[in-house]
């Protein structure tokens, strides 16, 4: 089964890292990347950047509004996510929790969605 | 009655008293064969009405299981062929299962042992939500009836039923394996299973002081999970936990007079708890704590042990229970143990050393709305002959508590401060 890991962190905590905190971090980033592609887990994965970078769209009424944000009033923000192969959900959570994430911030497992085919 | 329907009749009951002993076991193995809990029960049921058709014109197999097992597998790949007309994905799905098996080795003790782990772990899992964790154990596990939990639990039967459909359905949908935890997971996932069982034990236990008889015996479902768990995987918190459950239900008839009023420990017929109970409780502390990989559930039972092998109150080795919850403090701590260990402190070294203790909990706020922290407080308060502060705190204990038995303690109790 494919499995969305989505990264939560506290961008305000990883702001506060020291240069050589932050080199430590994304070592172990790139380390557990290399892990899971060698492991066969991993299908794909991106960081993404901050949260005032964002922008969200909707359509109401037939028209276009963008508003910067989302700024809910949340602790942890959406920051990257892994796509993963797992033979199941407890497969799939060992995956996420050496996700170096999951020690500052929380990771969401979520089981992709099968369409049937026709 | 002809000879042939009294004979029926016999096996009638046959039928009856290998559902009761084996039903669970055989849905077990049925959800493994075929991977989907409702696929599962219906075999299981078709497997027991097949059963009432052919054992009183064949005879009862030599091996009841086996056969259930066998032909509510046969019936549920036979549905899903005729069902196969209209929808072609079943197709695949009914070859597939029955290549799947065949294997007369996968119906042997272990792994159907094994197949009772694997359900109440899957119903356990901690990616479902507590109250469907008990829910689906109850249901599943213990083969109660949706509306014998519903009434347990004080909900609605259609609540209670949502509950477990939602519940099967993440467990198929986010993908949640059939399983014994690995061992590198299993000490996190057992504390999910006993966490599950002890909550069943405690609705059950604090039942019992009699709102509702048609309350189903709770604790009794838990003591018999308990049983399952401790033959099934002998881990020492496993038998701590059945201790701990044995211990308490021993004193179960102590508990209230005849009249529903609530008695504590110190002043319980000690005539009424149950020695065999008591017996078997502290025999599987012994061994849980001979592990020396015990955790707070042996530690719990190993208190429970102390007082239950007292003959009084005051003849309790009060030194070695404080002693104990200092252990239980460093393995598992919480304002609700430290609360604990004050009162055995009041017995240990009188109520002044018990007070200061109190006091500072909740000078912290930790308990500043639990209940018998205030109650116990009062108690102190009334023994050092303080009765103002033992008057605030008996009306601070009422304030938060809407148990009737313990309103009513808590009233008879301020009834007999002195003025």
């Amino acid at each position: 089964m494919k499995y969305l890991c989505l990264i939560y962190d506290e961008e305000k905590k990883l702001g506060a890292m020291s240069k050589s905190e932050s080199d430590a971090f994304m070592g172990e980033y790139y380390a557990f990347t290399d892990g899971i592609r060698k492991s066969g887990h991993y299908v794909a994965g991106e960081a993404l950047q901050p949260i005032h970078t964002a922008t969200t769209v909707r359509i109401r009424n037939g028209k276009m509004s963008t508003t910067d944000g989302p700024f809910a009033e949340t602790k942890e923000q959406l920051g990257g996510f892994y796509l993963i192969n797992a033979r199941d959900l407890n497969d799939a959570i060992q995956v996420a929790s050496k996700i170096p994430s999951a020690r500052l911030g929380s990771v969401e497992v979520r089981p992709i969605m099968v369409f049937d085919q026709q | 009655m002809g000879e042939d329907e009294a004979a029926g009749a016999g096996v009638r009951e046959t039928v009856d008293a290998v559902y009761r002993t084996d039903s669970r076991r055989v849905l077990a193995t049925l959800i493994r064969l075929l991977g989907d809990f409702d696929l599962a029960e219906e075999a299981l049921h078709d497997a027991f009405t097949a059963a009432v058709e052919c054992w009183p014109r064949d005879g009862v197999p030599a091996n009841p299981r086996a056969w259930l097992v066998s032909t509510g597998r046969f019936k549920a790949i036979d549905g899903m062929r005729r069902r196969a007309r209209f929808d072609a994905s079943l197709v695949e799905l009914a070859r597939r299962l029955d290549a799947d098996t065949g294997d007369p080795a996968a119906w042997d003790e272990e792994s159907v042992a094994d197949d009772r782990l694997r359900l109440i772990f899957t119903c356990c899992h901690p990616a479902l939500p507590p109250d469907a964790q008990i829910a689906l154990t109850l249901r599943e596990a213990c083969g109660l009836t949706t509306e014998e939990i519903a009434r347990a639990f004080l909900t609605g039967p259609s609540t209670l039923a949502q509950r477990i459909v939602r519940a099967k359905a993440k467990i198929r949908d986010a993908g949640i394996p059939y399983q014994v935890p690995a061992r590198a997971d299993l000490p996190d996932r057992l504390d999910s299973v006993l966490h599950v069982v002890y909550l069943v034990f405690n609705e059950g236990y604090s039942a019992s002081s009699g709102v509702s008889l048609t309350r189903h015996d709770l604790s009794g479902e838990a003591i018999r999970l308990g049983r399952l768990l401790s033959e099934l995987l002998p881990e020492p918190e496993v038998v701590g936990l059945l201790a701990l459950m044995l211990l308490h239900e021993a004193r179960g008839a102590a508990r209230t007079s005849p009249t529903g009023e609530l008695i504590l420990l110190g002043d319980q017929d000690r005539s009424l708890w149950k020695r065999d109970l008591i017996a078997e409780g502290a025999a599987l502390v012994e061994r849980a704590l001979s592990s020396r990989r015990f955790g707070p559930y042996t530690l719990q039972a190993a208190i429970a042990a102390v007082h239950a092998e007292a003959p009084d109150a005051a003849a309790t080795d009060w030194a070695q229970i404080v002693g104990l919850y200092d252990v239980l403090a460093r393995a598992d701590p919480s304002p609700v143990v430290e609360l604990n260990r004050a009162a055995a402190v009041a017995m240990r070294d009188g109520p002044l050393a018990g007070l200061t203790l109190i006091d500072a909990i909740l000078a912290r706020g930790d308990l500043a709305d639990y209940y018998p922290a205030h109650s116990a407080r009062a108690d102190l308060c009334r023994r050092l002959g303080r009765r103002a502060e033992a008057r605030a705190s008996y009306e601070r204990a009422l304030g938060l508590t809407r148990l009737e038995p313990e309103r009513r303690f808590l009233e008879r109790r301020l009834g007999e401060l002195p003025d």
